[in-house]
C-alpha cells in the first residue's frame, strides 16, 4: 500500500504493517536519502519502504530577485524575502490554506529554526512534550506573520496549485513549493496557455532559512510503500515492493510524473536531468528535510495547528504556540472536539 | 362504550354504514393487509440499513474507542456527550447550520413557490422543457456543484469578481472564501440553486391538488390573486408545503459537501456534519465521532417532531380517508379533515357564489358539525 509518510507511525502502532526483513531493509535503504529513511522509521526500526520523495524548494523568478539585488547563489532567509517582495511591489506565494499543507509549512520553519512541534513523545498522548513555545517555534510564527503581509489578497485560502497559479501570472516573484511546478509549466508551454518565456525566468534554489547562520530545514512528503500485516504473501509483496522502488522505476516515475526519487543514484541519471535541471538542488534538498512529527497522533496534532495557525495574519508570535499546545493537548487527552 | 369512538360527524352520516362494530372493517383490514405485504420488505431493509447503525452508533458512543487503537476501548458513559455539549466549537458548529437551515429553506421556499407557479401555469407544450430545465441544478451532484460554485468564485479562476466589481465591495481582490460572512454567503448560494428545484417539485404537486372549482368560486367571489392565493392555493396544500419544508430542513442541516469543498471548515464555517466527519473519519475516534453523529440525529428527529406536530398535519390521514367521504370528493382529498372543513364552511356565507354550490350539501353540514368546538 502506498501511504503517506506521516500516517506512518499510526499503522505501524496499530500493528497494520507487516515488519520488513532486515535483508530487504539493507537493499532498500541503500543510497537512499536520509529523510526518507527517517519518514519510514517507527520505533528505531524500517516499517516502510521508501519510494518516492519530495521535498519543496524556494522558486523564484530570475529578473526579480536580480532587481532586488538579491543573491541567489548563497541561501536566503525568509526575512530577505519578505523585504525584496516588498520592494518590488510582489508576493511571496507561501500555503497559507487551512489544510494539511499549512502544517508543512508550519513544521519547516520551526525545524528550520532549530526546534520541533513535538519535542518528546510519550505513551500516554496526553503527556507528550511540545515545543510550540519554544523559541523556535516563536521565531517561526513572526515569520508566517510577515509572509503573509506580502502573501497576496488570498493567503488564507492559498494551497499549492493557487500558489503556482499565482507564480506563473506574475503576481508572486517568490514561491515555496514541490517540484510538480516544473512540470506544470513546461506542460502548459507545450499546451500553448503559457509562454515559454515564463520558465525561462525561473530560478530555484534551497528552502529559504528562518536565521542567517542555520540551514534550513525543508519540508519532507513523497509515499512509501507498506505491506499490510495481514497479508497472505508477505514475501511476494516486498518482493514486488522492491521492484517498484528499483533506480530504474524511479527515475521513469520521476520523469514521468515528476515526483523525485529517493534513491540518490537516480539524480545521476543524463535523462532525469535533461528534465529536471533542478533535480541536484531536489537532492540537496531531501538530505537536510526534516519529516513532519512522527506520532501516533499526527491527525490531532495537524489538524489542531492548523485550526490555531489559520489564518497566519492573525497569528500572534507571543501566544500562538501556548494556545495550540493547549489545544493539542486538550484533544489529546479526550477533553475537547477537533 | 365503542360509539365515542367515531368523530362526531360520522354518526349523521346517513352513508357511513360499513362502519360497523368496534374494531376495523373488513375492507380496512385486508387494505392492512396489503399494505403490509407491499411495505413491508422495505421496511425491513430500512430497519437493517439505519435502525441497526443508529443503534450501533449510539452504543460505540459511550466508549473511547479509537479504530487504530482497538485494545484501549474503554467504557466511559455519557463522557463523549458532555466533550462535546460543554466545547464551545460544537456550540458554533450548531449555530453556522442552524443559520444555513434556516436562511437557505426561508428562501428556497419563496423561490421554490414562485418556480412552482410558473411551471403550474406555463403553457401545455412549455411545461415539460420548463420543468427539465428548472430540475438540472438538482439533478448535480452536490460536490460537483460545490466545486463549480467554488470555481466560480475563486480568486485566480473565478468570473464573478470581474462580473460584479461594479457592486461596492467586490473587486478583483475579494477572497470570497477568507471571510465567515463572505464563505457562509458562497455556500448558502450554492445550497440554494442545487435544492430550489426539489422544493419546487414538492410544492408543484401539492398546487396540482389544488381544485380549480375552488379558485372559480373564490374568483367569482371578487377574490383578488392575492386574496386567492392567501385563502385557497396555501391552505389546500399545506401538506405539501411541510413535506418540502420538513425534507428540505432535514437535508439542510446535514449540510456538509459544501462546506467540505470550498472552505474546508476554516473561519468557523464547520457544521455539525463536519465535526462528526472530522471526529470520525480524520482521527478515528468512533466514539467521540458515533457521539456527534448520535446528538446530529437527536436534532433532525426534533426538528421532524417540531415540524409535523407545528402544522398539525397527520401525514397518514393525507390521503382524506374515510373519515370525511364528502369533503374528499369536493375538496379534492389533499389535505386531510382540517383544511377541506375551513373552506367547506366559508362557502355558505359570501353571497353571489351561493347559487353554485347548494348549502344544504353533505359537505357543507357534515364538515361544519366535524369542526371542534
Amino acid at each position: 500500500m502506498s501511504l503517506d509518510p506521516p500516517y506512518i507511525p499510526e499503522f505501524a502502532e496499530a500493528g497494520f504493517t507487516a515488519p520488513v526483513p532486515e535483508d530487504v531493509a539493507e537493499r532498500v535503504t541503500e543510497d537512499v536519502v536520509q529523510s526518507a529513511i527517517d519518514g519510514s522509521t517507527w520505533n528505531e526500526e524500517l516499517v516502510a519502504v521508501p519510494f518516492w520523495a519530495n521535498t519543496q524548494l524556494l522558486w523564484y523568478k530570475q529578473s526579480v530577485a536580480e532587481a532586488a539585488g538579491l543573491d541567489m547563489e548563497e541561501p536566503v532567509t525568509w526575512e530577505q524575502l519578505v523585504q525584496a517582495a516588498e520592494e518590488q511591489d510582489t508576493q511571496i506565494a507561501a500555503q497559507g490554506i487551512r489544510a494539511e499543507a499549512l502544517t508543512v509549512w508550519v513544521n519547516a520553519l520551526i525545524e528550520s529554526a532549530g526546534g520541533s512541534i513535538i519535542e518528546e513523545t510519550a505513551p500516554d498522548p496526553g503527556d507528550i512534550e511540545l515545543g510550540l513555545t519554544s523559541d523556535a517555534a516563536v521565531a517561526a510564527a513572526e515569520v508566517m506573520n510577515s509572509v503573509a503581509t506580502v502573501g497576496g489578497p488570498a493567503f488564507s485560502t492559498a494551497g499549492e496549485d493557487a500558489n503556482v497559479t499565482d507564480f506563473e501570472d506574475g503576481d508572486a516573484a517568490f514561491m515555496v513549493n514541490w517540484p510538480f511546478v516544473w512540470g506544470r509549466a513546461l506542460g502548459a508551454v507545450e499546451a500553448g496557455t503559457l509562454d515559454a518565456s515564463v520558465p525561462e525566468d525561473y530560478g530555484w534554489s534551497l528552502y529559504p532559512r528562518v536565521s542567517e547562520d542555520e540551514p534550513s530545514a525543508p519540508p519532507y512528503g513523497g509515499i512509501n510503500l507498506v505491506v499490510g500485516a495481514f497479508s497472505e504473501n508477505v514475501d511476494a509483496a516486498f518482493e514486488a515492493a522492491e521492484c517498484i522502488v528499483s533506480e530504474e522505476n524511479q527515475a521513469y516515475y520521476f520523469i514521468s510524473n515528476g515526483n523525485p526519487a529517493s534513491k540518490t543514484t537516480v539524480y545521476d541519471d543524463p535523462e532525469v536531468l535533461d528534465v529536471f535541471p533542478q533535480a541536484p538542488v531536489i537532492r540537496e534538498s531531501l538530505e537536510n528535510a526534516a519529516p513532519r512529527p512522527q506520532t501516533v497522533y499526527y491527525s490531532e496534532v495537524s489538524g489542531a495547528l492548523q485550526r490555531i495557525y489559520h489564518p497566519a495574519t492573525s497569528i500572534d508570535p507571543g501566544s500562538t504556540g501556548e494556545e495550540a499546545s493547549e489545544l493539542i493537548l486538550a484533544v489529546l487527552r479526550g477533553e475537547q472536539l477537533l | 362504550m365503542s360509539t365515542t369512538t367515531l368523530p362526531p360527524g360520522e354518526k349523521t352520516q346517513p352513508k357511513s354504514a360499513p362502519r360497523k362494530k368496534a374494531g376495523i372493517s373488513d375492507r380496512s383490514r385486508s387494505e392492512r393487509k396489503l399494505g403490509w405485504m407491499l411495505a413491508g420488505p422495505a421496511f425491513f431493509v430500512m430497519l437493517a440499513v439505519t435502525a441497526y447503525p443508529i443503534l450501533q452508533a449510539t452504543y460505540e458512543s459511550l466508549f473511547s474507542y479509537r479504530l487504530t487503537d482497538p485494545t484501549n476501548r474503554e467504557f466511559i458513559g455519557l463522557t463523549n456527550y458532555w466533550v462535546i455539549l460543554s466545547d464551545p466549537l460544537w456550540w458554533q458548529s450548531i449555530w453556522v447550520t442552524v443559520l444555513i437551515t434556516v436562511v437557505t429553506v426561508a428562501v428556497e421556499l419563496v423561490l421554490g413557490f414562485g418556480l412552482a407557479m410558473v411551471m403550474a401555469k406555463a403553457l401545455k407544450a412549455l411545461r415539460p422543457v420548463l420543468r427539465a430545465a428548472i430540475l438540472i441544478p438538482y439533478a448535480v451532484i452536490t460536490v460537483v456543484s460545490a466545486f463549480a460554485w467554488q470555481f466560480a468564485f475563486d480568486i485566480n479562476t473565478g468570473f464573478v469578481n470581474s462580473w460584479f466589481a461594479w457592486i461596492p465591495g467586490v473587486s478583483a481582490n475579494t477572497d470570497w472564501f477568507g471571510d465567515w460572512g463572505t464563505s457562509i454567503l458562497v455556500i448558502c448560494l450554492a445550497e440554494i440553486w442545487k435544492t430550489t428545484p426539489f422544493i419546487s417539485l414538492l410544492l408543484l404537486a401539492g398546487l396540482a391538488q389544488v381544485p380549480e372549482v375552488l379558485q372559480e368560486a373564490a374568483q367569482v367571489d371578487g377574490a383578488t390573486w392575492w386574496q386567492r392565493l392567501w385563502k385557497v392555493t396555501i391552505p389546500n396544500m399545506k401538506a405539501a408545503i411541510m413535506v418540502a419544508l420538513l425534507f428540505r430542513t432535514l437535508d439542510a442541516f446535514r449540510v456538509f459537501d459544501s462546506i467540505f469543498i470550498m472552505t474546508g471548515g476554516s473561519n468557523g464555517t464547520e457544521s455539525v456534519s463536519f465535526l462528526a466527519y472530522r471526529q470520525t473519519i480524520a482521527r478515528l475516534e468512533i466514539g467521540l465521532g458515533s457521539a456527534v453523529s448520535v446528538l446530529l440525529f437527536i436534532a433532525v428527529v426534533l426538528i421532524a417532531f417540531s415540524f409535523i406536530k407545528g402544522f398539525k398535519i397527520d401525514l397518514s390521514q393525507a390521503r382524506g380517508s374515510d373519515r370525511c367521504p364528502h369533503a374528499r370528493r369536493s375538496c379534492g382529498g389533499s389535505a386531510g379533515r382540517s383544511s377541506c372543513c375551513t373552506r367547506c364552511s366559508r362557502s355558505p356565507g359570501s353571497s353571489p357564489s351561493r347559487s353554485r354550490r347548494p348549502r344544504t350539501s353533505p359537505t357543507a353540514s357534515s364538515c361544519r358539525r366535524s369542526r371542534p368546538g
